[in-house]
């Protein structure tokens, strides 16, 4: 998940941009006719995001892929924060919001996050699943791919592979919430 | 949050967090699994010195969907009625490692008493005639979901539902603790209160509680967006506070002629048990506009939200 609260990338000289608006669109493009392919159409696909970013990608998704194949998918949220392992270790996180959009029984859910990275986040969606039914099968959707995982989990969509090193901080930033559409590296001293 | 104790500790954004995060927490009524997992390990001691049935139920519903181990103890059958001191039980309880306590106690302060003795957190259930700020709570949260469904919505989260709402609070409010919890909160929220009672019914210091006190039940009425009626306790009738149940629910009543009169758009909140007849028509009580089901089913929800809010961080949790 990334962090709810992003200072401006032009705050600091060390963050750079590595994926523009027009990129970014392309790899959401890509994603959704792979998603499709995978699927073989868009039938019993369910897509939900992870908040906070993730929702607003799969929504994009979603609007791509109904686009492509000429009818909606359902969409929904799913917010992991009770089933975080560091739940304890951090001051009380607000709850988000779950909206599961009809059964989750036999549907192919594809998980939609920004960026995938020590997995922790992914664990605890699928465990969040768990408790909502049980789906044919689970995919992960991520725009970024950052590497250092600390789980093995692994994405079947990804939109851009990305080298960092471990304590450097990947922001997606989307134009519904930040105003643009870029992928920035820094070394702010974030959270990530 | 260290404790919850009394409504007025909470701030406009803590108040608001537990209020949004329960809205979440009800969805969980209606899943396959009814369980979250944010709670597990953690020991929840429901200790009541009282008699309570929702509020102990809920309480432990909530605990168990949260996961937490949650353990019921009553004054009876416990080493109180052998003669222990409050402050031996709750040490003894604490030292066996709870990390949180929900205590009912007849005597007003006990929970905060209680909080100064112990390591683990400590939830105030009600206490004497002081405070009972989760029931407090889940009004609050049964009028938001009023006043949204009538669109009166603004920015959601930004708790202005409550601006300029005219809540009117009816009946004994000497011995309720249910009035201060709402006073108390409603100050942070926004709400404006209006509390009516006979006189002999006003607890002493109330005009320093900031809001208006009449014994006009048909003037507040008229304008009340809420009307929450409080239980009158039979047993206060010998004390001879009012004359008869029937002068009384004439007076301080939610009867039919009332609840005709009542504004559009506006509903009836109580906390329970109610006394049909008494306080509260049967009328009244099943009207549509009645919360009073609604209180219940959110009682449980607001509850883990609390708990969560206390529990969910080791941030202040016992060493």
């Amino acid at each position: 998940m990334a962090d709810p609260a992003p200072d401006t990338p032009t705050s600091s000289l060390s963050v750079r941009v590595v994926v523009d608006g027009a990129e970014l669109g392309r790899s959401l493009a890509r994603m959704a006719h792979q998603i499709l392919e995978a699927n073989r159409g868009a039938e019993d696909l369910m897509l939900l995001g992870i908040p906070t970013r993730g929702v607003y990608l799969a929504r994009r998704l979603a609007g791509l892929i109904a686009g492509i194949e000429g009818r909606p998918v359902r969409i929904g949220e799913l917010d992991i924060t009770m089933y975080r392992d560091d739940l304890r270790a951090n001051p009380t996180r607000s709850v988000g919001r779950t909206a599961i959009p009809g059964r989750i029984d036999d549907a192919v859910v594809v998980l939609v996050d920004d960026v995938l990275f020590s997995g922790r986040t992914i664990a605890a969606a699928i465990d969040a699943l768990r408790d909502l039914g049980r789906p044919r099968a689970v995919r992960l959707a991520v725009l970024v791919d950052r590497g250092h995982r600390e789980l093995p989990i692994a994405a079947d969509h990804v939109g851009r592979t990305i080298q960092t090193a471990a304590d450097e901080r990947v922001q997606v930033r989307l134009s519904e919430l930040d105003g643009e559409d870029t992928v920035t590296i820094g070394r702010t001293g974030g959270t990530r | 949050m260290r404790h919850l104790l009394s409504a007025g500790d909470l701030d406009l954004a803590s108040a608001l967090s537990i209020l949004d995060g329960a809205e979440e927490m009800q969805q969980v009524q209606s899943r396959p699994v009814k369980k979250l997992p944010a709670l597990r390990g953690r020991t929840v001691v429901n200790i009541f010195f009282e008699d309570s049935t929702r509020t102990r139920t809920s309480f432990e519903i909530a605990g168990k969907w949260l996961s937490a181990d949650t353990i019921n103890v009553s004054a009876k059958g416990s080493s109180v009625s052998k003669g222990e001191s409050l402050r031996d039980t709750m040490l003894t309880l604490d030292a066996m490692g709870v990390d949180a306590f929900v205590i009912r106690h007849p005597s007003s302060g006990a929970a905060q008493q209680v909080a100064g003795w112990v390591k683990a957190k400590v939830i105030n259930a009600g206490d004497g005639q002081h405070e009972h700020p989760t029931q407090a709570l889940l009004d609050a949260y049964s009028m938001r979901h009023h006043f949204r469904s009538l669109g009166s919505a603004q920015a959601s989260g930004a708790g202005t539902e409550f601006q300029g709402k005219k809540i009117a609070i009816i009946g004994d409010l000497l011995h309720s603790r249910v009035v201060r919890s709402n006073v108390l909160l409603q100050r942070t929220l926004g709400g404006e209160v209006v509390l009516v009672a006979p006189p002999t019914l006003l607890p002493t210091g109330v005009e320093t509680w900031g809001c208006p006190v009449t014994s006009d039940f048909d003037a507040a009425l008229a304008d009340a967006d809420i009307v929450m009626m409080l239980r009158v306790q039979r047993e206060r009738m010998a004390g001879g506070f009012f004359p008869s149940e029937r002068e009384y629910a004439e007076g301080y009543g939610l009867t039919e002629a009332r609840l005709a009169a009542m504004k559009p758009g506006a509903a009836i909140c109580h906390p329970g048990p109610m006394n049909r007849g008494v306080e509260i028509s049967s009328a009244a009580a099943d009207a549509a506009n009645s919360l009073v089901l609604d209180q219940v089913a959110g009682g449980v929800a607001v509850r883990m939200s609390v708990l969560y809010h206390l529990l969910g961080s080791d941030e202040g949790a016992r060493q």
